[in-house]
C-alpha cells in the first residue's frame, strides 16, 4: 500500500513534468513557427531598417472571390475555369484568360458583384478563328481586343464586336532566329497601337510591332549574367569540348510585363542568382524606358526584391519570384511573388508600403497565384491551381497610406502630414509616416521636431538638411556668449600680460631709484 | 616580585611604543611607495604621448628603459575597448548604423578583447622562437600602447560627429581612417622596437602571427567542442540511467 502511494506521487511527479515539457516543447514549437522562414506568422507586414519584418495591420482585406460556380459557368457552358494564366482590367470590365479551356471571360463589375457578360471563344472572319492556349489578353481603349494565341504562333487583334483585324506573328526578319516558333506569351500594347509581346525562347527582350503590324525590332534585353569567377573559369580552365557541352552565357527572359500609364514598360524577371538580389544586380522589377533601359526609381535602402531574407530548404525556399505585376495610377507598384503566394506594394520611390499573403487554401491565401491586376485601388489575385480570383480591397490603414502619398505628390504637405499620422496611429511601425510628416514640419522651419522624425524614420539625407538649418540657427541664437567666451579667452590672458608687465616695470623703476 | 612585574610592564610598554613606532614607519613608508608609484604611472600614462609622436625612441624606451607601466597598459586597453562602445552607442546615427537594440556591450568588448589578447600570445609564441627580445608583458605593454590614438581621436570624433551633418561625414570618416592608419603604424614600429628587429622581418613576422592566432584560435575551438562532446556524453549517460531507473 505505501510503495503504491510512493508510486502514485512518482507518476504525478513524471505527469507533472510532462505537462511542463508540453508546455515549454509548444513554447518552443511557436518559437519555431516563427523563426521557420524567418517571418512572423502575422500576415501583413513591412521591413524596418534592420531588414527584420515588422507585423503590420492588413492594408488589404478580401471582398470577394470570383470561381466558376459566382460566375455560373458550370450551368452556361458546362466547364469550369481550367488553369487560367493571366487577368486584364479595363474600366470596370475584367478579363480572364481561361488559358486550357481556350477562351476568354468577359465579365462586367458592378459593385461587390462580378457578371459574365460573354465568352469569347472565336472571332469573325479569320482564317483560324478559334484559340489555342491564349496566354494572355489585352484591351485598349477603343475596345480591341489581343489575344497571345501561343500554340497558334500569332498574336491576334480584334475589334470589340469580335471581327479579326489582324495577327502578329513570326518575324521575318533576320534578327529573329528563324528556327524558333513564335511563342508569346504576355502582350502589352501602348496608346499609338504599338505591340509588345514576350516570347517564350526569345531571350533578346519584348518583340516590338507597330501599329500596321510589321515588326520593328526587340526592346530591354536582359543583361547577360556572369561572375568573375565564372568567366575566369570558363575561358581558362576548360577545355573547348568542355566549354561546347556547357551552357552559353546567354541573357534571360521576363517573366512578365505591365504598361503603366504614362507608357512605361515593368517587366519582371525570375531568373538570376540570389546573391545579385541584394547588391542590386539582378534587378527583379524594371521600368523600361521606349529605349529598354530599366529607370525604375529606387530611393530606399533596399532595392524592391520582395522579400529581404528567405530560408533555405523549405518548400518555399529562396527568393521572392515575381510572376506578374501590376502599376495603379498613383505610381504604386504592387508586385506578385508566385514563391510564397505574397503582394509587395511599392511606392514611385522604390519604398516598401506593405506585403501581404501567405500559401494555403483559406480565403486571401494563394496556392498557385499567377496573375495580378488592379481595379482602382482594389487588387485582383488569379490563381492557377484553385481557378479563382481573389479580389481584394483596401482597408482604412491601406488607404490612408494611399491618400497619403497621393496628397505628397500632389503638393500638398500639410495634409500628408497629417495622413501619416493618422497611419501612425494605427502602425507606430512605419518609416514613411516618421518621414512624410518629417518633411512636412521641416517645410514649417522647426527643424528640431523634424530632425526627431527623421531620426525615426532612419532617413539620413533628410536629417543632415534639417540638421544644418538646426545648427545655423542655434548658431546665430548663440553667437553673442561665444564671442564673449571667444573674446574672453584672447582678451584676459593679454590684460593679465599687460598688467604683469606693467608691475614688472613699475618694480624695476623702484629698484632702480633704491638704487640710485 | 613587584620589580619584576614593573619590569615587565615597562618591556610591555616599551614594546608597545616601539610597535606603534613600526607601524608609523610602515605606513609612512607604504604611503611613500605608494606616492611613488602613482608618480610613476602618472608618468607613465603621460609618456604615450612620446610614444605616439616619438615610436622609434618611444617604443625602445618604453620596454628596455622601463618608461612604461603594466598598469597604464591595463588602462589604454580598457580605454580602447570602452572607445568602442561609446563609439557604437552615441555618433551620430548618420555616420554608423549599429543596431543598438541588438548589441551586447560585454560581448562588443570581447571581440575586441579576444583577438588582442590572441594576436599578443601568438606573436610571443612565434617571435620567442626566432630571437625575438619581447617578453609577452613586454609585447602585451607596447601593443596597449599603439592603441592611444585611437582612443585619443575616435573619442572625441563620436561626440563631434553629433555636431555634423551627412554632407561633412567626409571629415569624420578621414579622422576615423587616420587614427587606424596611425594605430598601425605604432603597431608595426612597436613590434620593431621590442623585438629589436629589421623592419622586412617585422612585416614577415605580422604575417606569421596572423598565421599563429589561427592555429591558436583551430586548437580553442577544437578543445571546447571535444569538451562540450564528452560533457554531452555524460549528461546523456545519466539520462538514460535515471531514465531506465524510473
Amino acid at each position: 500500500m505505501k510503495r503504491e502511494n510512493g508510486r502514485d506521487i512518482r507518476v504525478k511527479g513524471i505527469k507533472l513534468a510532462l505537462c511542463a515539457l508540453l508546455i515549454l516543447a509548444l513554447l518552443a514549437a511557436e518559437g519555431l513557427a516563427m523563426a521557420d522562414d524567418g517571418f512572423s506568422t502575422s500576415y501583413t507586414y513591412t521591413y524596418d531598417y534592420w531588414e527584420d519584418p515588422q507585423e503590420s495591420p492588413d492594408a488589404y482585406r478580401v471582398a470577394v472571390m470570383i470561381d466558376s460556380n459566382t460566375l455560373g459557368l458550370e450551368n452556361l457552358e458546362n466547364t469550369r475555369i481550367n488553369r487560367a494564366q493571366s487577368l486584364y482590367v479595363r474600366g470596370d470590365m475584367l478579363y480572364i484568360c481561361d488559358t486550357y479551356n481556350n477562351r476568354i471571360l468577359e465579365i462586367r463589375r458592378k459593385g461587390e458583384t462580378f457578371s459574365l457578360i460573354r465568352v469569347i471563344r472565336e472571332m469573325a472572319g479569320a482564317e483560324i478563328n478559334t484559340f489555342d492556349m491564349p496566354y494572355d489578353v489585352f484591351v485598349d481603349a477603343d475596345g480591341n481586343i489581343y489575344v497571345a494565341d501561343f500554340n497558334h504562333y500569332r498574336v491576334t487583334m480584334m475589334d470589340k464586336n469580335l471581327n479579326w483585324v489582324r495577327d502578329y506573328t513570326k518575324p521575318a526578319d533576320a534578327t529573329f532566329d528563324q528556327s524558333l516558333n513564335f511563342l508569346p506569351k504576355k502582350l502589352v500594347v501602348d496608346v499609338a497601337g504599338r505591340v509588345y509581346a514576350l516570347c517564350q525562347n526569345v531571350n533578346k527582350g519584348l518583340v516590338k510591332y507597330e501599329a500596321d503590324g510589321s515588326f520593328s525590332g526587340f526592346i530591354g534585353a536582359n543583361e547577360v549574367s556572369i561572375t568573375m569567377g565564372e568567366y575566369i573559369w570558363k575561358r581558362y580552365f576548360q577545355t573547348k569540348e568542355q566549354r561546347a557541352q556547357t551552357a552559353n552565357f546567354v541573357p534571360t527572359e521576363y517573366e512578365n510585363c505591365y504598361i503603366d500609364e504614362e507608357g512605361f514598360i515593368y517587366a519582371t524577371n525570375t531568373v538570376f542568382s540570389e546573391y545579385d538580389l541584394k547588391w542590386d544586380n539582378a534587378k527583379p522589377i524594371r521600368r523600361l524606358n521606349s529605349l529598354g533601359k530599366d529607370i525604375l526609381i529606387k530611393n530606399d535602402r533596399y532595392p524592391p526584391i520582395g522579400d529581404l531574407n528567405w530560408s533555405e530548404g523549405s518548400d518555399s525556399a529562396g527568393p521572392s519570384k515575381f510572376t506578374d505585376i501590376t502599376v495603379m495610377d498613383n505610381d504604386i507598384y504592387v508586385a506578385l511573388d508566385r514563391n510564397r503566394g505574397r503582394l509587395f506594394g511599392y511606392d514611385s520611390q522604390g519604398v516598401l508600403l506593405w506585403a501581404f499573403g501567405t500559401k494555403g487554401n483559406v480565403e486571401g491565401a494563394f496556392t498557385g497565384a499567377i496573375s495580378v491586376e488592379h481595379m482602382g485601388k482594389d487588387l485582383l489575385v488569379l490563381d492557377q491551381l484553385k481557378n479563382s480570383v481573389t479580389v481584394f480591397e483596401t482597408t482604412e490603414y491601406g488607404q490612408t497610406i494611399y491618400e497619403a502619398t497621393e496628397a505628397y505628390l500632389r503638393g500638398e504637405y500639410d495634409e500628408s502630414a497629417d495622413l501619416w499620422r493618422d497611419v501612425l496611429r494605427m502602425n507606430a511601425n512605419y518609416p514613411l509616416a516618421f518621414r512624410g510628416i518629417g518633411r512636412a514640419i521641416l517645410r514649417q522651419n522647426r527643424y528640431e521636431e523634424a530632425m526627431d522624425y527623421f531620426e525615426l524614420a532612419h532617413d539620413v539625407d533628410n536629417y543632415g538638411r534639417a540638421y544644418k538649418l538646426y545648427r545655423k540657427e542655434w548658431v546665430e541664437k548663440n553667437v553673442w556668449w561665444m564671442m564673449l567666451i571667444l573674446a574672453a579667452v584672447l582678451i584676459i590672458p593679454l590684460a593679465i600680460g599687460r598688467v604683469r608687465k606693467m608691475k614688472w616695470e613699475v618694480s624695476e623703476h623702484e629698484r632702480s631709484k633704491i638704487r640710485k | 616580585m613587584s620589580a619584576a612585574r614593573s619590569a615587565n610592564k615597562t618591556a610591555e610598554t616599551l614594546t608597545k611604543q616601539e610597535l606603534e613606532a613600526q607601524k608609523r614607519a610602515r605606513r609612512a613608508e607604504l604611503k611613500e611607495r605608494h606616492v611613488a608609484w602613482r608618480k610613476k604611472y602618472f608618468a607613465s600614462l603621460k609618456y604615450s604621448f612620446y610614444v605616439m609622436s616619438h615610436p622609434f625612441d618611444g617604443f625602445w624606451d618604453l620596454v628596455h628603459e622601463q618608461r612604461g607601466t603594466l598598469a597604464a597598459a591595463h588602462t589604454f586597453l580598457i580605454l580602447f575597448l570602452l572607445t568602442r562602445v561609446i563609439k557604437l552607442m552615441c555618433t551620430s546615427f548618420q555616420f554608423i548604423s549599429a543596431p543598438i537594440q541588438y548589441i551586447n556591450v560585454f560581448e562588443e568588448m570581447g571581440s575586441l578583447l579576444l583577438p588582442f589578447l590572441i594576436l599578443c600570445l601568438a606573436n610571443w609564441a612565434m617571435t620567442t622562437l626566432f630571437d625575438g627580445k619581447g617578453r609577452f608583458k613586454d609585447i602585451y605593454m607596447g601593443m596597449c600602447y599603439a592603441m592611444v590614438p585611437y582612443v585619443l581621436i575616435q573619442l572625441p570624433m563620436t561626440f563631434i560627429s553629433n555636431m555634423l551633418s551627412v554632407d561633412e561625414g567626409s571629415l569624420y570618416s578621414v579622422m576615423l581612417s587616420f587614427s587606424v592608419i596611425w594605430c598601425l603604424f605604432l603597431v608595426f614600429v612597436g613590434l620593431m622596437e621590442i623585438h629589436d628587429y629589421g623592419p622586412g622581418k617585422t612585416f614577415i613576422f605580422l604575417i606569421v602571427t596572423v598565421v599563429g592566432a589561427s592555429v591558436i584560435l583551430f586548437l580553442m575551438l577544437t578543445f571546447f567542442s571535444l569538451l562540450s562532446d564528452a560533457a554531452s556524453y555524460f549528461v546523456s549517460l545519466y539520462r538514460e540511467t535515471i531514465f531506465r531507473l524510473n
